[in-house]
């Protein structure tokens, strides 16, 4: 390789480079800030720090726990678990078409006194895709 | 030989000789073959039990968000080589990509979104994977403009390509946003590591749309670096003989 080639070929292993390190440290310092949910038990640990206040609000993600789901007064309830922990949830309002226990989801909403006051529910349909008649086996 | 081989191909004139007689056929080759590979996953392929048939736009979702990804790094490829080794030809096809990257990448969002309203219940959220592929979709407007704002485009090519090696730092972001944080964006399906999570039924039609959109989003390109030659050697003697 000619002397000049050479040369050039090392700047662009250099702004490559130099770039990854930018943005690897980022996206290092950001961390759990760029998740899109907490966790059952980030939440809890969270409120036990006084991160949140009572007008805060925050994602909660999980599954939704099995046969904790429950109408009252025309409210949602059911539970979010990590398997850890769970959190009581109350939502007013139209549930998403995959919404199922058992199944993922994320709440949008306010996290008081150990009960989560949801304003929005999201569905977090997972990666497999099978045809209904091989789930049944 | 093969470094002539080389050189003659890399010359704009002879690449040009070459799109010029296989670029369309290409184009209409897989243009024809990813329509059978959307009839296949449209109506000869069963519904999903989770999401019903609403997981039908997987067959462009994926292959568009694939493009999307894969364009900006043969864009990064072309663009090193034409920083190392000063070609031409190769600062061309980088300037075509952009353009078709970006169309690319704004149909993966939007299919992303039709997706979103029935399964998660919203069309947009600031999730991680979400986020990073709208930053390359401005990426991609950046780059377009930033070329069409030189007046001496051969000074337009070097900042060009400078700013997507910056910019292909974003490409693995996207690939591991599902897996290095919480995303409301399911993980990988298909991944070279492990089994597919999609059934074989889904999966074939799946991989026949890949294919025939990488075919079909080659050809485009092929087609706009043409137009791209013609554009920059306008006063080179071969082109005014055409």
């Amino acid at each position: 390789m000619k002397k000049d080639r050479k040369k050039r070929l090392f700047g662009v292993l250099l702004i490559i480079g130099s770039s990854c390190l930018g943005i690897g440290l980022i996206l290092y310092a950001l961390n759990s800030n760029l998740d899109y949910f907490l966790t059952p038990s980030e939440l809890k640990q969270s409120d036990e720090n006084v991160v949140l206040s009572a007008n805060t609000r925050v994602k909660l993600g999980g599954m939704v726990k099995k046969d904790s789901f429950f109408i009252n007064e025309n409210k949602v309830n059911f539970e979010v678990t990590d398997f850890e922990d769970s959190i009581k949830v109350i939502y007013e309002g139209l549930l998403p078409d995959l919404f199922k226990e058992g199944k993922g989801i994320v709440v949008l909403g306010k996290y008081i006194d150990g009960i989560f006051y949801a304003d929005e529910v999201f569905a977090k349909h997972d990666e497999n895709y099978m045809p209904p008649n091989l789930e049944l086996n | 030989m093969i470094k002539k081989f080389f050189h003659q191909f890399a010359s704009p004139k002879s690449f040009f000789a070459i799109a010029n007689k296989f670029g369309k056929p290409v184009l209409v080759f897989f243009f024809l073959l990813y329509f059978g590979a959307l009839v296949w996953g449209l109506f000869f392929t069963p519904p999903d039990a989770v999401q019903g048939d609403s997981y039908r736009i997987i067959y462009m979702h994926v292959p568009a968000s694939f493009m999307a990804q894969i364009l900006f790094v043969v864009m990064a490829i072309t663009s090193a080589v034409f920083l190392i080794w000063k070609l031409k030809l190769a600062a061309y096809v980088s300037k075509s990509i952009a353009p078709i990257g970006a169309i690319v990448t704004f149909f993966a969002l939007f299919s992303g979104s039709i997706w979103g309203i029935p399964t998660w219940g919203t069309w947009w959220q600031w999730d991680a994977r979400i986020t990073s592929t709208l930053i390359l979709f401005i990426m991609y407007l950046g780059l377009i403009s930033l070329h069409a704002s030189f007046e001496n485009k051969d000074k337009a090519d070097k900042f060009f390509s400078v700013l997507v090696l910056i910019g292909v730092v974003n490409i693995p972001v996207i690939k591991k946003s599902v897996d290095w944080w919480s995303t409301l964006h399911q993980s990988a399906s298909i991944t070279l590591t492990s089994k597919p999570t999609i059934d074989p039924v889904m999966l074939y039609p799946l991989m026949f749309s890949i294919v025939a959109f990488i075919g079909l989003i080659f050809g485009l390109v092929i087609l706009s670096s043409q137009n791209e030659i013609l554009k920059r050697e306008k006063y080179k003697s071969w082109v005014k003989n055409i």
